[in-house]
């Protein structure tokens, strides 16, 4: 990376750092620095734009800046030249964050790194004749050295723009597949041995197509041409923020994997109301906000654990469902920018005013464009609250790859006859609407789910004995 | 473009030409429940797969075989003494097995419902071509034409001589006479299965190739072994020479012959067969005046992967769509053609699309050879079985052949396979299989192969590879 470390000054390059999560470009908004300005360490230089987030770029090296490499509306790559710094001291190596976790079905799992080759300089075996290290011979018997298939790099590509002859490594049956659902059999890897494409692998690439890149869209539906609407009056064209187009896509990705059914159900908060008022003050003073959307996050947590394939995602490929040992719950936030779901972790494990001050926090980051990377990974279900602006019941859709959410409307005081007390009384009712995957989840099972979660609301003991 | 959309249940479907790319485009078709024409100027389907190639070729190969196995049965003890051949009976033999396939092939098109019109087919526009007979002209009106016209013999313009003496392949398989003397002129697969024919026959034979090898283009471990034993059965095999000139004389057809060292002579012969190749039927039909077909310098019409020619109702298939001309190439084009006129997703993309040249012994390969890989930037390697080695081979006294296979290092997938020897034909299937299939060389090495069967040698070879063949120590190194 910043290996320019010659004589003085010693001019170091910042380059772009992995950002993980298969994000490989993102665009300039900010530069926070200028020319002659000096740089410290975890310094913001830059704000970006990526397809999950918007986030300050932190400098991995220190010192003078002598030059920036990027303008406001520059699109950057991983590896891509930022600034240049010149420094006394000696540049810290960057320290590019790890990817996150090896990009999934890659290759093969190596099986061990082979053992490191001696070390660089030898030591001289002979003292009588320190030669310079010998030029390595290939070892004559290497057999057990030779690269494992799976490892060996790929052949190195032909000359763009000429069509690759190089034969597929894949069965008539299913590169016809592959033609038939409208997948570049050259571009799916293989997963079988020695890298063989199987169907499987096809499908794998039709569903992850909408992910490729930028222009990618979800399924194929054909393109839908549009009238020219000059037409009728006057248009603008605006192009969508990356945001707006990563939200473009997971939805009309989910709408299209997934069989949606949405539950409508209605709980009565009275009681649960009057608890929150009253704690209201002690979540204030821990920095939180006991709002109706903290105090379901503990109520869902429980749900779920009582109800584990809810807290699921499938794979439809090898029909397996996949149970998370973990509750990290996505909560949907209303930005300037638009939609963005950071995830709070544990929510189970956290008590209610735990949740409030986190809710609180991931909610303002959200707001001002403050949220990491991190802060949007790993989600196994998702609450939308669009209570706040008078929404009743509604239809979520279903974060993929979750397997349901839950939408929480505007509650409201209505009267409702009271047997014992043979009158009406006035109730406060909030309305929840269930969305989940029915390929996972039955109607009655669903139903399940909500009258627990409302049950559990009506009479919070009930998190106490089951949740 | 005009006429009733292609791909729906209305579709009618002309197809020029009733040889392999023809008639199973026809048949396809008809399957699909489409309205189909086929057009020929023969009285069956057939085309020169079945009338004049692939068919009689092979079936005056396999007399020729017998003939030789004969004699060379007097090495197990056992002797018939000199054959005796009646000409007009092996004639008669071989026209019945056309005639049984290609009435045979007549009762299926029936059986579809295949119109067909027997004449000369020629293009009127996009939709509509004429069939003349006999002075006669009919119109057929289609939404989408298959035309799958084949190719003929080429002959050179220096060659040409209007003298029964001089044979393309189509007279040379009519079986005239059995000249005392036959110069084939051209070494390719033509004139090398034709020549075998012969010299079992008891002609002396003598072959001129312009080229510097046997089958120019094919794998040189193979043709070295062919060649070995077509010296034997030949006369004269002379590479990198030409025959320049032919003129009829008395005792038959004198052909001066420049040889790679420039000399020229002139020699005699009874019949001389011109086998240097074929051109494809692309003109004369109005393919390029009616349509927006487009055809290369070469002859062939262009098309793409899907067999569309530039005019959207116009496909072609086969020879004439360019090479290999062979007929299992053509029939598989045929499927792709009718499956894309009914709208699917199909393509020409074949991964091994074998080649068998019927001399004797066989040379038979499919997928990539050595230079192919590496002319793709692929880094395979080659492992070979010598037939010395196996049972099979050595029972039947035939262990002139080779088995190799071509694996990419990296992936062990196997990428091609190449044989030379008795019975090396029936090996490219399992390779061809082996090799659409992504197949790697353990999968070849580790099935079990029936023994003594020819197709151990593709399990021995792939053992080569790893350098623990039981019957061969191969070259380790090789890897």
């Amino acid at each position: 990376m910043n290996d320019a470390q010659t004589d003085a000054p010693e001019l170091t390059e910042f380059l772009l750092p992995d950002l993980g999560e298969d994000i490989e470009e993102a665009d300039v908004l900010q530069v926070l620095v200028k020319v002659g300005d000096v740089v410290v360490l975890e310094q913001p230089i830059l704000e970006i734009e990526t397809e999950k987030a918007t986030l300050d770029l932190p400098s991995s090296v220190a010192g003078e800046i002598t030059a920036i490499h990027v303008g406001v509306g520059d699109v950057i790559r991983p590896g891509d030249r930022i600034i240049t710094v010149t420094s006394g001291v000696a540049p810290v190596p960057a320290p590019t964050p790890a990817p996150p976790e090896v990009a999934e079905t890659e290759a093969e799992p190596e099986s061990e790194p082979p053992p490191a080759e001696a070390p660089a300089e030898p030591a001289p075996v002979d003292e009588a004749a320190p030669e310079p290290p010998a030029p390595e011979e290939p070892a004559p018997e290497e057999p057990e050295q030779e690269q494992p298939a799976a490892t060996s790099p790929p052949p190195p590509p032909l000359i763009e723009g000429e069509p690759d002859l190089r034969p597929v490594f894949a069965s008539p049956s299913v590169r016809r597949l592959a033609r038939e659902i409208g997948v570049d059999i050259r571009q799916v890897s293989g997963t079988g041995p020695g890298g063989r494409i199987s169907d499987a692998d096809v499908k794998r690439a039709a569903r992850e197509a909408p992910r490729a890149g930028p222009g990618a869209q979800v399924p194929r539906i054909g393109p839908v041409e549009l009238p020219d609407f000059a037409e009728f009056g006057p248009v603008e064209r605006m192009p969508l923020s990356r945001l707006r187009r990563t939200i473009k896509r997971n939805m009309a990705l989910s709408w299209h994997e997934v069989p949606h059914v949405t539950l409508e159900h209605e709980a009565d908060i009275t009681e649960l109301e009057e608890v929150r008022l009253q704690f209201r003050s002690r979540a204030e003073d821990a920095g939180g906000k006991l709002t109706v959307t903290a105090v379901m996050l503990k109520i869902v947590a429980s749900a779920l654990k009582a109800h584990p394939q809810v807290n699921s995602s499938l794979d439809a490929e090898t029909d397996e469902l996949i149970l998370k040992g973990y509750i990290h719950v996505g909560v949907a936030v209303d930005t300037p920018r638009g939609l963005v779901v950071p995830v709070i972790r544990d929510v189970g494990d956290k008590n209610i005013i735990q949740l409030s001050v986190e809710l609180n926090d991931i909610s303002e980051r959200a707001r001002n464009g403050d949220l990491t990377l991190e802060d949007f990974r790993g989600s196994s279900f998702t609450v939308t609250n669009l209570g706040g602006l008078g929404t009743s019941h509604f239809t979520p859709i279903i974060h993929h790859p979750n397997t349901a959410i839950l939408g929480i409307g505007r509650a409201q005081r209505r009267p409702e006859w009271s047997d014992t007390h043979e009158t009406w009384i006035p109730r406060t009712i909030m309305p929840l609407s269930f969305t989940f995957d029915h390929r996972v989840i039955d109607g009655a099972d669903g139903a399940r789910f909500m009258t627990w979660m409302t049950d559990a609301i009506r009479q919070p003991l009930v998190l106490a004995l089951e949740g | 473009m005009e006429g009733a959309e292609i791909g729906g249940d209305a579709t009618r479907v002309a197809v020029l030409g009733a040889g392999p790319g023809g008639y199973p485009a026809a048949f396809f078709a008809a399957e699909r429940g489409l309205e189909v024409t086929l057009v020929d100027k023969a009285e069956q389907p057939g085309g020169v797969c079945l009338y004049e190639g692939c068919i009689p070729s092979k079936a005056l190969l396999h007399a020729a075989r017998l003939i030789r196995d004969a004699d060379s049965a007097g090495e197990m003890g056992i002797s018939f003494g000199e054959p005796q051949i009646d000409l007009d009976a092996l004639r008669a033999w071989k026209d019945d097995v056309v005639g049984k396939l290609t009435g045979g092939l007549g009762l299926l098109r029936r059986q579809r419902n295949v119109s067909y019109r027997r004449g000369f087919g020629r293009i009127r526009s996009p939709n509509t071509l004429n069939v003349e007979s006999g002075g006669e002209v009919t119109e057929v009106e289609f939404d989408a034409l298959v035309v799958a016209t084949g190719s003929s013999p080429a002959a050179p313009e220096a060659l040409r001589l209007d003298s029964e003496r001089v044979m393309d392949s189509t007279a040379a398989l009519e079986l005239p006479e059995i000249p005392a003397k036959l110069l084939v002129i051209g070494g390719g697969y033509i004139g090398l299965e034709l020549g075998t024919v012969y010299a079992a026959l008891g002609s002396e034979v003598s072959v001129v190739e312009m080229l510097p090898q046997l089958l120019p283009g094919v794998d040189r471990d193979l043709v070295r072994v062919l060649n070995r034993r077509l010296e034997r059965d030949f006369r004269s095999i002379e590479l990198g020479a030409s025959v320049l000139d032919l003129q009829e004389v008395e005792e038959g057809v004198a052909a001066t012959i420049r040889s790679a060292d420039g000399a020229e002579r002139c020699d005699t012969f009874d019949r001389v067969l011109i086998a240097v190749g074929r051109k494809p039927n692309s003109t004369g039909f109005g393919l390029r005046r009616r349509t927006n077909a487009r055809i290369d310098d070469r002859g062939f019409i262009e098309t793409d992967a899907q067999c569309r020619t530039g005019e959207p109702s116009v496909f072609a298939v086969g020879d004439v769509a360019g090479e290999p001309m062979l007929a299992h190439k053509a029939t598989h084009e045929a499927k792709v053609a009718i499956e894309a006129i009914c709208g699917e997703p199909s393509a020409f993309e074949p991964l091994a699309l074998p080649a068998v040249i019927f001399t004797d012994p066989e040379v038979a390969w499919c997928g990539l050879s050595p230079g192919e890989a590496a002319a793709l930037d692929i880094d395979a390697v080659t492992a070979s079985f010598p037939w010395p080695a196996l049972g099979r081979a050595r029972a039947v006294g035939r262990v002139d052949g080779l088995t190799k296979l071509v694996i990419e290092r990296a992936t062990e997938r196997v990428l091609g396979i190449q044989a030379v020897g008795a019975g090396a034909a029936d090996l490219v299937g399992e390779g061809a299989l082996a090799i659409e299939l992504g197949a790697r060389a353990s999968d070849l090495a580790d099935t079990i192969h029936a023994h003594p069967t020819l197709s151990e040698s593709l399990m021995e070879a792939a053992e080569v590879f790893f350098g623990r063949s039981a019957h061969f120590i191969g070259r380790r190194g090789e890897r």
